[in-house]
């Protein structure tokens, strides 16, 4: 099976809309068909990776926590824009901290998340060849 | 070319299906082909057999199921976000001990699996939504 | 965040931003100095939005034009 760069493009904070839940459903269906994977949180999309999200009092189910398997997943190429970040007061430490096993250097922890700059996003974005926007 | 296209919203109330329509439409007639059309989130609703909107407008379900038709495609409802839904068909209702389906002619219903194949095998994919 | 060697293609609502001395359309004249700005014409049309009120330097094109700039460009990423 052909290799594509698949980059799923989150623009939307989660549980006010079902975007950001069913976007991962596609990430984690996806990661069987052993492509090449990476996320790009931008804009109100920061808002899917903040910590300790609860939604047991609006009574829907919580996915948040399953951004964690994403590392489990072999998706561990996130990326978050810094500029986004900054317009909303946020910053790395807010943010879950999603880290994967390299089993190519004794399966050391890493991180998954990278904070990068608009203009390096856009060259990301760039070298990807299947572009989801959702 | 090979196109595949995805549509993230239901009829109407956005015109991303519109958009997806004539779109497809054109790429149509222009001799190129259409890999797969899948429809995710609220754009499953374009699936439903049961739509009746005013006489004088147009019927978005029913101009699907007959681009489909006519050109032999395959317009795919994701089956996670259609139960989610409620658009079935036969099987789904069956299964799930409902008394009717509703699916449109020309639909059928498949996992994600169509969507992450639909990406691999076109030379682009269009993505419409809100 | 579009690269020099992107287009940006407007459609739907997002053909507002041309409208004459609109903020976006400003942010976009910008733009157009290292893009090429292409509309769809017939989302123009719906909108009310004429050659005469809307930002000067537009291609508009139709739907067959929005298929054939699909072709011509190598990605495809919709700004939802």
């Amino acid at each position: 099976m052909a290799t594509k760069k698949f980059l799923y493009v989150n623009r939307k904070p989660p549980h006010g809309s079902i975007y950001a839940l069913e976007s991962l459903e596609v990430v984690l269906i996806g990661a069987a068909f052993e492509q090449d994977v990476t996320l790009a949180f931008i804009d109100d999309g920061v808002y899917q990776l903040l910590q300790n999200q609860d939604s047991s009092a609006i009574g829907t189910k919580n996915f948040a926590p399953t951004f964690r398997a994403l590392g489990d997943y072999d998706v561990n190429k996130i990326y978050v824009e810094r500029e986004s970040l900054e317009l909303r007061g946020l910053s790395k430490e807010d943010l879950m901290p999603l880290t994967w096993e390299d089993e190519d250097e004794d399966w050391a922890e890493k991180d998954s998340i990278h904070i990068v700059s608009s203009a390096e996003l856009a060259e990301i974005i760039e070298q990807q060849d299947v572009l989801l926007n959702f | 070319m090979k196109f595949s296209i995805l549509i993230n919203e239901g009829p109407y109330t956005h015109q991303a299906s519109d958009s997806a329509y004539h779109f497809t439409a054109a790429a149509l007639r222009a001799d190129h082909e259409i890999v797969r059309v899948f429809f995710y989130h609220d754009g499953v609703y374009n699936g439903t057999r049961l739509s009746v909107p005013p006489q004088d407008d147009r019927n978005v379900s029913e101009r699907w199921s007959a681009l489909g038709q006519e050109h032999s495609l395959d317009l795919i409802l994701c089956v996670a976000a259609a139960q989610r839904r409620g658009i079935l068909d036969e099987d789904e209702a069956r299964r799930a001990g409902k008394d009717s389906n509703n699916i449109a002619p020309g639909f059928e219903i498949s996992g994600l699996g169509q969507l992450i194949d639909a990406g691999i095998q076109a030379d682009r994919l269009i993505v419409f939504g809100d | 965040m579009a690269r020099p060697s992107s287009a940006i293609l407007l459609i739907e609502d997002g053909v507002y931003a041309l409208q004459g001395n609109s903020a976006a359309a400003t942010r976009l004249q910008q733009a157009m100095e290292n893009h090429p700005v292409y509309a769809l014409q017939p989302d123009l049309q719906a909108r009310g939005i004429s050659e005469e009120n809307m930002l000067d330097g537009v291609e508009m094109v139709d739907y067959d034009g929005f298929v054939k700039l699909t072709t011509e460009y190598e990605k495809s990423q919709s700004w939802l």
